[in-house]
């Protein structure tokens, strides 16, 4: 059992873990952000996506302890004061979920996306995107929701 | 998962000391191979040595006639790198088409290479460029490093420290994706350089990434897409499984490299 510290939505956290303990473990269980999902656990769908130091990774595919010191946001991190992010506004008001399963990390990777490259083609969009997985919506208003948020957070 | 111990190291003669003293060590690069081996039980190390720590084994520098990548560096620096777009377009445009933006955020050139699937991206671009594999014992050329599937010259515990690949006149990777692995089902890197054309091919070989050389021969006396017309590739050494007949590898092979050579301009 190791003691890991890192940065979790702005707040400073400490905690046990074992060397084994995924990070998406860690945020689910420990830290009790459900919020991150976890679809597959191989490493294929993206669901568990957060940001790691402003880079997106899945979750289920790093341990705990490789987060230490880092800086992670999750889907719970995103709306400030009770006002939605206009990621999170944009895929409300284009229908981009269904199921709502696959959104957090959804919303996360486009996030990375966008923040990378503001002015991102549809190709980009979805060569961006091809990480997560979506069973319900087919993506066409997800890539349209993520269009939305791009030309709001350039503002 | 598993019951490893997680060791961290900040230098590179720390990691292999580290490795050396495990019963059973594993290092730990961006783990987008090595962490779902382990979760599928397919590897069960005793300790797992972390390189993320050292931060000398990341960079990208071009010197000179070649271009000089840190094992350490993750595939989106790669592919984002505007000294690689310009030295050697096609490496750039490889280490973009590398499994989703997540993989390319954390996995890494030396993870890629040290694993040497048969399906991976980076050991074509090695093979095709003539590229040379430092660790840190010794040099190694690329036609000597992949000896076979996951199969490499790495001895026990050695570290691979960076990759350096020579420019080349014109290069580009053609890679016909499996849709649900993000891998390459068929993928063809062409290369003119000074000695000449060079065809590697990876997804296909039975052996893992290996150079087409009829392919090579062709393109020696006619550098065009349409010097390959009616060639053909043999399918007899090449795999075939669920997603692929070795006979549709071997027409895809000589598909891609045609599309590579056009996109060489
Ligand atoms: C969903 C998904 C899709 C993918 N798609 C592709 C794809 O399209 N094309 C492709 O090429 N790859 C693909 N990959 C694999 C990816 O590129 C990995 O990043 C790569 O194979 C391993 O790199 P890593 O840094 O993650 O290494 P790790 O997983 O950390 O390590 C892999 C192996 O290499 C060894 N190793 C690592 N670094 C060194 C070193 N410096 N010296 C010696 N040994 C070392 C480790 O001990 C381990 O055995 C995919 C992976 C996933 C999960
Ligand atoms: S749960 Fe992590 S990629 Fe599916
Ligand atoms: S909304 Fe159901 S999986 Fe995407």
């Amino acid at each position: 059992m190791t003691t890991v510290s890192m940065t979790v939505n702005g707040e400073a956290v400490s905690a046990d873990a074992q060397p084994d303990t995924l990070l998406s473990e860690f945020i689910r269980e420990t830290l009790d952000l459900t919020g991150t999902h976890v679809g597959c656990d191989t490493s294929q769908c993206g669901a568990c996506v957060v940001l790691v130091n402003g880079d997106s990774a899945k979750s289920c595919t790093m341990l705990a302890v490789q987060a230490e010191g880092a800086d992670i946001t999750t889907i719970e991190g995103l709306a400030t004061n009770g006002e939605l992010h206009p990621m999170q506004k944009a895929f409300h008001e284009n229908h981009a979920l269904q199921c709502g399963f696959c959104t957090p990390g959804m919303m996360i990777s486009a996030i990375d996306l966008v923040t990378k490259n503001p002015d991102a083609s549809e190709a980009e969009i979805r060569h961006g995107l091809e990480g997560n997985i979506c069973r319900c919506t087919g993506y066409h208003n997800i890539v349209k929701a993520v269009s939305a948020a791009a030309a709001e957070m350039k503002g | 998962m598993s019951n490893f111990q997680y060791l961290s190291a900040s230098a590179l003669d720390e990691a292999a000391a580290k490795l050396k003293g495990a019963q059973d060590g594993a290092l730990l690069a961006g783990g987008m191979t090595l962490l779902p081996s382990i979760k599928l039980g397919l590897s069960d190390p005793s300790d797992v040595v972390d390189l993320a720590g050292i931060s000398d084994l990341a960079g990208i520098s071009v010197k000179g006639g070649s271009v000089t990548i840190g094992a350490m560096t993750r595939h989106a620096d790669v592919a984002g790198s505007s000294d690689v777009a310009k030295a050697i377009p096609a490496l750039a445009a490889l280490a973009g088409g590398i499994g989703d933006q997540q993989v390319r955020n954390r996995g890494t050139i030396g993870g890629s290479i040290a694993n040497n699937d048969p399906a991976a991206d980076y050991p074509a671009a090695c093979l095709a460029l003539g590229a040379t594999i430092t660790t840190d014992s010794r040099s190694i050329s690329a036609e000597d490093f992949f000896t076979g599937l996951f199969e490499t010259a790495l001895g026990e515990g050695e570290i691979i420290k960076s990759v350096s690949f020579p420019t080349a006149e014109k290069t580009a990777y053609q890679k016909f994706t499996s849709p649900a692995s993000r891998y390459a089902l068929v993928g063809v890197f062409v290369a003119v350089g000074s000695d000449g054309v060079r065809v590697a091919v990876t997804g296909c070989g039975q052996g893992g990434v290996y150079r087409e050389s009829g392919l090579e021969a062709a393109l020696g006396g006619d550098f065009s897409a349409g010097a390959l017309d009616g060639q053909t590739v043999s399918g007899d050494n090449l795999m075939s499984d669920i997603h692929a007949a070795a006979d549709y590898r071997a027409h895809l092979i000589v598909e891609m490299a045609k599309r590579a050579v056009a996109a060489c301009g």
